[in-house]
């Protein structure tokens, strides 16, 4: 067992494949001697070298572009954009050329390419560098999406991610960077399964990322008030553990859903349609959803605050059903 | 770099395979053979044959919309080409592309693409991968004019310099984006220009001569391959035909249109062929014969061909997920 931070998860995870695999390369904007704008590739430049850690222009669409034409011709670059926010411009290169580029070409064209993708709110970073845009890349066919919350999740989807032939966007929460937590396993976590964080009987929270913490914080509570609270960490969001949700909302009969999207068009609406399409005969009450302010990410650290869902809003959400 | 004869009849053959591929594309489209779209390279061959000719069989391309004749020069198969663009469940793309998405990563082609700028970025990641293992393999990038206004054009030539990487990007100019004529759509008169905003060099060449091509692009694949980074190679030439099949082209001038017909590539250089003594007529008749036999042979293939059962919708989605996308 070892302790590491959840960027030191990521970091581990990178770098033990690029250990293995010359052709598994890093790059995007100031991940050299800079480290990364969140630390998370802070020495790599030294182990590795400039030529597969590589500081790029700060040029979006070449940098994702750059990664499918990588991934076509045999390598398996990692490619970082400094914030998730920046997807909007590389988008084409994700959408039009990396996620159909296998269908299109009748499968003869391979693509293991990761995507990082920094994310969420939480930093005072405001509107443009603080939001969560996992389901427009969740409504994607042709990607693959993981969103880890905690040092061993990281390093193992991280793993797994860099393994995997098609592009798997990996979303990393920049509140969580600095989280520490065992690391007991260097193995790859399969894509596509999630864990129970915390078991319970009486009442499901099915989350993801930073909320996985709101959660935990939640079911300490509603133990409290002898309410046992089920948390599950998705981990994966495509593919989707879908036998995970379906057993624990058959043993719970009551789901909450968290995420720090807004609830629009959002995956928790996806999987809020999940319950309700495959589960809904366990089910005792409706399905609540619980995401941010349907707003963009304001600024002013009490507006932001007041933005993001929280551990409050779980308590308000179980009372509804409970 | 010389060409010898061979190179010189070699090069015809893949032109006058492009002409007659889009020639008779142009006409299954008009009869409802062929679904979808097609963007036709008519008028262009003299450029992806003879840029190509400077190729290895390793060396990768990435196309456009506009991408029969780069497949066809790279030494792509008509017969699956054919078979694509009529939806075959044996075409390239086993019917999932067409006429726009054809690749065959065995003969380095990344795929033809229906986004304008696209293949600017995938060509640098090719670029990139070949210098990362080590190999002296380049890439070409094919683009039109229309491209060259894109922020990844920008981005692209910028990633490529900055890294010296072994890319030749080849504007193929016809003077159109679409419907707006070059000079309503940029400020100037040659994409070369647009090299020296990025440190590299910038040639303009006559895109109907492809001896023209030839010589500036085994320049330009030598330095590349020698490690001294892109070059942008600008071949001006004209689309003879619309955008797309059933575009009537209203927007083009007669006389312009009438003047480029005047400098068609294929009658030119077989006329150079013959008056330079590289074949004699009866040869360059022989060729086209057995270009016309491998036309006909690629539609009755094509013909001859399943469509694509519905089962095969759900695959290469994913290398390794099948079932789940079943789903809706």
């Amino acid at each position: 067992m070892k302790m590491m931070t959840y960027s030191e998860g990521i970091r581990e995870g990178m770098s033990i494949r690029m250990r293995e695999d010359p052709n598994v390369i890093l790059f995007g904007e100031d991940v050299g001697a800079f480290g990364g704008c969140f630390g998370v590739s802070m020495g790599m430049i030294n182990e590795f070298g400039p030529e597969r850690v590589r500081d790029t222009p700060i040029s979006e669409g070449a940098i994702i572009g750059c990664a499918v034409g990588a991934a076509a011709t045999g390598l398996r670059p990692i490619a970082e954009l400094m914030f998730c926010d920046f997807l909007t411009v590389g988008m084409d290169q994700l959408v039009n050329q990396a996620a159909k580029m296998r269908y299109m070409f009748g499968g003869k064209i391979s693509m293991p390419m990761v995507v990082r993708l920094p994310a969420g709110a939480g930093t005072g970073a405001a509107a443009q560098h603080s939001q969560s845009l996992e389901a427009w890349l969740t409504h994607v066919p042709g990607l693959k999406v993981v969103y880890p919350s905690c040092a061993e999740d990281a390093l193992g989807l991280m793993l797994s991610a860099i393994d995997d032939d098609n592009p798997v966007m990996y979303f990393e929460n920049k509140t969580l960077m600095g989280v520490k937590g065992e690391v007991n396993s260097f193995d790859p976590i399969p894509l596509g399964k999630g864990k129970i964080c915390r078991k319970g009987e009486d009442l499901s929270i099915i989350t993801y990322g930073r909320q996985v913490y709101d959660a935990l914080e939640a079911a300490e509570k509603l133990a409290q008030d002898g309410v046992s609270a089920e948390v599950i960490d998705l981990r994966s969001l495509y593919p989707l553990d879908k036998a995970l949700i379906g057993e624990t909302v058959s043993k719970t009969h009551k789901a909450i859903i968290i995420t720090e999207e807004v609830k629009r068009g959002g995956f928790g609406g996806e999987l809020s349609a999940i319950i309700a399409e495959e589960f809904f005969d366990y089910l005792d009450a409706p399905v609540v959803r619980i995401g941010a302010l349907d707003t963009p990410v304001p600024f002013a650290p009490n507006l932001e605050q007041y933005y993001m869902p929280n551990a409050q809003d779980i308590l308000a959400g179980a009372k509804k059903i409970l | 770099m010389a060409i010898s004869k061979e190179q010189m009849k070699d090069m015809y053959v893949k032109m006058r395979r492009i002409r007659d591929f889009e020639s008779t594309a142009a006409k299954l489209f008009a009869e409802g053979k062929i679904p979808g779209f097609v963007h036709l390279y008519l008028g262009e061959e003299a450029i992806a044959p003879a840029v190509c000719e400077c190729l290895r069989d390793d060396d990768f391309i990435t196309s456009t919309h506009r991408g029969h004749g780069h497949i066809i020069a790279k030494g792509g198969d008509l017969n699956l080409m054919m078979a694509e663009l009529f939806g075959r469940e044996t075409g390239y793309c086993k019917g999932k592309g067409g006429s726009m998405h054809i690749a065959d990563r065995d003969k380095g082609i990344l795929g033809a693409n229906g986004i304008v700028g696209a293949g600017h970025c995938i060509a640098c990641g090719a670029g990139l991968s070949a210098k990362i293992r080590g190999t002296d393999q380049v890439c070409v990038c094919f683009f039109g004019d229309g491209s060259t206004n894109q922020g990844t054009f920008h981005e692209s030539l910028n990633m490529a310099s900055i890294w010296k990487l072994p890319i030749i990007f080849v504007c193929e100019n016809n003077h159109y984006g679409i419907s707006m004529s070059q000079d309503r759509h940029q400020a100037i008169k040659d994409v070369a220009d647009r090299g020296a905003a990025y440190n590299i060099p910038g040639i303009a060449v006559d895109g109907n001569d492809p001896l023209a091509v030839y010589e500036a692009a085994s320049e330009a694949v030598a330095r590349a391959r020698a490690g001294k980074g892109p070059t942008l190679l600008e071949c001006k030439t004209y689309r003879q035909h619309g955008h797309f099949e059933g575009d009537p082209a209203i927007y083009k001038p007669k006389e312009e249109q009438a003047a480029w017909m005047e400098k068609d590539p294929m009658p030119r250089y077989a006329k150079f062929l013959v008056d330079n003594g590289v074949c004699t007529a009866e040869e360059v008749e022989a060729m086209d014969k057995q270009v016309a036999k491998e036309i006909d042979d690629a539609i009755a293939f094509a013909d001859a061909q399943p469509i694509p059962s519905l089962e095969s919708a759900v695959v290469d989605v994913y290398s390794d997920i099948v079932e789940e996308v079943r789903d809706r």
